[in-house]
């Protein structure tokens, strides 16, 4: 930590410093020492603020055109698409920034698997970052549901369905969560409510979160704990900045293909029908970052269960510090955990999409298999590859060449240098 | 700093690669479960990075959409204005209007209470041919004629299966059995649609002399419903060019910065 005393040049900034340190904050932040071989795979915290922030901006200005009632949100969406000065743009933009906010956290979340990040002395940064990713589907559902389309009407019948599961009380739940006894216009006005407030929640957990980082620091590729600041570190501002935001405009690219030449792809051509209680959609899926938990959910023969295993499932990811026994944090450096790491990966691809397909046959017993796997690997194969695994050992600085052709590339470029 | 490039670029690539696999295996995923026949296609002009509608094909299409689609189908969300507006068929304002002053639309209260009928202005709603869904569905063997104000975004394949369904009328194997007042159809889900076969030969008269073929008809047409299902699609094919053409050169921009500042770090190592 930059625990260094900070003094504004300025007069009148020291005078509004001593009061409101707001400036010794902005010194934190742009000398915070952050380990200098951190990849690509770190990038995306900051690309996930920035789509924080796009989902917020976006929002609130479609905030002022959209009318949530059950009669008139259809139209009043078509209304921005329509008439509202670039409203397709700003409603293209929230939409498919949703699916780019989940597939950054999705990247973010997998590094954090490979690289230990979640071990101690990070785990509340972990467990808040896991209420985020909490907080953001349940954020995301709500939205999907607020343009009334048929996806967005049947899709909140299934979910809010699902507490009716819940004995005794459920089927209370389940009318009290939709304002009366069906999914209605009770039930899209307080979600329009939840779907406003929750990002804001997000943003004071996002404070939590970088706040969380900034007592440890960063972790790094090869997960030992670095010295900071040191010849290993470098200053926040301008090495890491230039880094993110060259990360986050390779990301722009990728979010601009999907806004201007292909808004629709991610979405359900469904949800451009108006949301009728009469006619159910022959498939009713969920946006496609809920599939994996969807394909739990209907892997599990029992409505309950099904419910339970789906809530397990992101439960196990909040006590996962404590599952995973092994110290070592990399898993550049525990050879057997890469490969069962690789296998949870592709294991996570195949549930989702399992739950785009029809649950029957042969895509449910696979969804049954994988499911299966999702919940032996942190149950079962982390806690005993802990102890059992062999690691390789590891080196004493970040800097100290190890292993792998990366590293070798770098020692050969060092002595070059040094040579020189 | 020279010898370090390829490492990086290595990262980058693997990055770069792994997010287009992740994408494309996602936005495929979510339409494969519905892929029915192989849909009809044609040479969509308003497809593809610069893609723009064909002026003259989206007035034919409106002259088919409102001498033979309008009469069951509505258009709800479309106003006469939209007909003259920048990227749509551009139609004159003097044209749209009298387009416009065709239909006949209830106003009021005037100042004696009373509704009244008046000729529709560039700011009404399109027309509609039914009162309310009840009276569609009465007139047409209740089957309700959807909306087409956003068809071609609400059917998976889009303009393609629009335009397939219009062509795909065929007669019936002889394994399916089809009663009255249903018609086949190769292309729509199930095979079996309510409405009679829309187009033939020779049922509009094109004023720019285009033979009114059942290939030209559906083609117009469909351009116009894609038109009205998105109607900013010009603008938004226009600025996404320059923004990504932008992106990149920020981009490289950024990445020549990145290069140039950490060369200081590296050495020390």
């Amino acid at each position: 930590m930059s625990d260094h005393n900070y003094v504004p040049s300025s007069k009148i900034g020291k005078w509004f410093n001593d009061r409101l340190p707001l400036l010794s904050l902005g010194a934190h932040l742009a000398d915070y020492p952050t380990p200098k071989n951190l990849n690509y795979w770190w990038t995306f915290g900051g690309i996930l603020t920035f789509c924080l922030i796009t989902q917020i901006v976006t929002g609130v200005v479609l905030g002022m055109h959209y009318v949530a009632h059950a009669d008139l949100a259809f139209e009043s969406v078509e209304h921005i698409m329509r008439d509202v000065n670039y409203g397709w743009l700003i409603r293209y933009v929230h939409s498919n920034g949703a699916s780019m906010f989940f597939l950054a956290v999705y990247i973010h979340i997998f590094r954090s698997l490979y690289y230990g990040s979640y071990k101690s002395p990070r785990e509340v940064i972990w467990i808040i970052g896991m209420i985020i990713y909490l907080l953001m589907m349940m954020t995301a559902f709500m939205g999907y549901v607020l343009p009334w389309g048929q996806m967005s009407f049947w899709g909140a019948t299934v979910i809010t369905s699902l507490f009716s599961a819940i004995p005794l009380i459920g089927e209370s739940i389940t009318s009290w969560l939709w304002g009366g006894y069906a999914v209605d216009n009770p039930t899209l006005t307080r979600f329009f409510s939840l779907h406003y407030l929750l990002p804001f929640l997000i943003l004071g957990l996002v404070v939590l979160h970088i706040w969380a980082l900034h007592i440890p620091g960063n972790n790094n590729p090869i997960g030992i704990e670095v010295k900071k600041p040191s010849n290993n570190t470098v200053p926040f501002h301008p090495y890491i900045v230039i880094k993110d935001l060259f990360a986050l405009l390779l990301f722009l690219i990728l979010f601009a293909f999907f806004i201007f030449y292909s808004p629709n792809i991610l979405g359900h051509s469904d949800n451009y029908i108006e949301a009728n209680p009469l006619v159910t959609p022959t498939h009713i899926v969920p946006e496609w970052y809920l599939l994996p938990f969807y394909a739990i959910l209907r892997s599990v023969p029992d409505k309950l269960l099904g419910v339970i295993a789906m809530f397990a499932s992101i439960f196990i990811l909040v006590i996962l510090p404590w599952l995973d026994t092994s110290k070592i944090r990399s898993a550049i450096f525990r050879p057997l955990y890469k490969q069962f790491y690789w296998i949870l990966f592709f294991d996570v691809i195949i549930l989702g999409y399992m739950g785009a397909m029809p649950a029957e046959g042969l895509y449910l017993l696979i969804a049954r298999v994988a499911t299966a796997y999702y919940f032996i690997h942190f149950l079962i194969i982390l806690p005993i590859l802990g102890n059992k695994e062999k690691t390789i050992s590891l080196p004493l600085s970040i800097s100290e060449p190890v292993l792998g052709k990366m590293l070798k590339e770098d020692m050969v470029k060092n002595e070059k240098e040094f040579t020189n | 700093m020279k010898k370090n490039l390829p490492i990086k670029m290595k990262n980058f690539f693997k990055l770069v690669f792994i997010i287009f696999i992740l994408t494309i295996f996602f936005s495929f995923k979510v339409f494969s479960s519905e892929d029915t026949n192989k849909l009809l296609s044609t040479d969509w002009s308003f497809k593809g990075f610069t893609g723009k509608f064909d002026r003259a094909s989206l007035q034919r299409g409106y002259q088919v959409y409102t001498e033979v689609c309008a009469s069951c189908h509505s258009m709800k969300l479309l106003s006469y204005r939209n007909l003259a507006e920048k990227g749509g068929p551009e139609f004159s304002k003097e044209q749209a209007e009298a387009i416009a002053a065709n239909f006949e639309v209830t106003d009021g209260p005037n100042n004696d209470g009373d509704m009244f009928m008046r000729p529709a202005k560039l700011s009404d709603k399109f027309v509609k041919p039914y009162e309310n869904i009840q009276q569609a569905k009465a007139s047409n063997g209740g089957a309700y004629p959807p909306d087409m104000s956003v068809l071609v975004k609400a059917r998976s394949g889009g303009a393609n299966y629009v335009y397939s369904v219009l062509l795909g009328y065929d007669d019936p194997p002889s394994d399916i059995i089809i009663e009255d007042g249903v018609y086949y159809n190769t292309y729509m889900t199930g095979n079996k649609i309510m409405m009679p076969n829309p187009l033939s030969e020779g049922l509009v008269e094109y004023n720019d002399g285009t033979i009114a073929t059942e290939e030209q008809m559906a083609k117009d047409v469909v351009t116009f419903l894609s038109w009205a299902a998105e109607p900013h699609l010009e603008a938004r094919h226009k600025i996404g060019f320059k923004a990504i053409i932008y992106l990149i050169i920020l981009t490289i921009l950024a990445y020549l910065s990145m290069r140039r500042l950490w060369s200081r770090i590296e050495s020390k190592v």
